[in-house]
């Protein structure tokens, strides 16, 4: 009998991003079991996460970790490539687009709650955009915009000042959860 | 922990769903009044400042005031008044008809609303 092992080469920022990927993929899935008045309007606490990774590791690291939770968490959830599915994925590619853009500002008068709160503008954006050409007529969404605005608005602002809070917090009191230290 | 441009962030934020609120939810509101006498239009006029009308139909006088963003009929001569008691007007689609002295008064806004839809 033939022993065929296939090994592929892990970098120590693959096993990094898969740790903070799971971390994101736990709080998508816990925060599934939280009931919501109006469909689509979660806290979005994986964000605290991706937000957590784009100032420690980077935007690409934020990618990654963003993409594997949305495939990921549709899997866990059943629904990969349901609507809900690409709701949100559009939602995560805009959200990280505009974290993208507003990493950029000056980090002395722009802090995480900034990021937080436009990636969440961002997000619902996303959304949005997707199910007014896709699922819903405009006019619907319409009448929904400010709720979810408002929603995007208040849980980027809380999740922003949790991200502060966790930045703020000695570094090793963090690093007890991540043993990894960055290269 | 809030550096200033976060403050700007939070404020630009809420002024944006103070505006989304106001335009998503505010299309409903008339802004002109349409006044018919046995079918036919009378009147047009927008819901902006004071005004009052006397139209006149086969029973005798209606009275109709508008006042910024609402219009009402003030007096008829109706048996029932039903028209009258509907008082203030300010949606647009919203319409009070004085049958038998076949005078209407109609809010219209820059989005007609159905009053009615078939399938």
């Amino acid at each position: 009998m033939t022993h065929l092992a296939i090994e592929l080469p892990v970098t120590r920022e693959d096993r990094r991003i898969a740790r903070l990927a799971a971390l994101a993929i736990g709080l998508t899935l816990a925060e599934a079991a939280i009931p919501s008045p109006v469909p689509g309007v979660k806290p979005g606490l994986a964000n605290i996460v991706i937000l957590l990774v784009l100032l420690e590791y980077g935007w690409r690291a934020a990618a990654w970790v963003s993409a594997l939770r949305v495939l990921a968490g549709g899997l866990l959830l059943g629904s990969l490539f349901a609507p809900g599915f690409w709701l949100s994925a559009a939602g995560a590619l805009v959200s990280l687009l505009v974290l993208g853009l507003a990493r950029h500002l000056p980090s002395r008068h722009f802090g995480p709650v900034s990021l937080s709160v436009l990636a969440a503008f961002g997000h619902i954006g996303g959304q949005l955009v997707l199910a007014g050409l896709w699922l819903l007529p405009a006019t619907a969404l319409l009448k929904l915009m400010p709720v979810f605005a408002a929603a995007a608005l208040i849980f980027g602002a809380v999740n922003g000042v949790i991200v502060a809070r966790l930045l703020a917090a000695p570094a090793t009191e963090r690093r007890q959860s991540s043993p990894c230290t960055p290269p | 922990m809030l550096r200033i441009g976060d403050l700007g962030v939070l404020l630009a934020g809420a002024v944006l769903v103070v505006a989304l609120t106001l335009w998503a939810w505010s299309g409903g509101r008339g802004d002109t009044v349409v006044i018919r006498a046995a079918g036919q239009v009378v009147q047009t006029a927008a819901l902006t400042h004071v005004q009052s009308f006397s139209v006149n139909g086969p029973l005798g006088t209606t009275q109709i005031e508008i006042e910024p963003g609402r219009a009402r009929i003030a007096a008829d001569p109706s048996p029932r008044q039903l028209c009258v008691k509907q008082g203030w007007l300010t949606l647009s689609g919203q319409a009070a008809l004085c049958l038998p002295n076949q005078v209407s008064l109609e809010i219209r806004g820059h989005s007609p609303a159905y009053d009615t839809l078939g399938y």
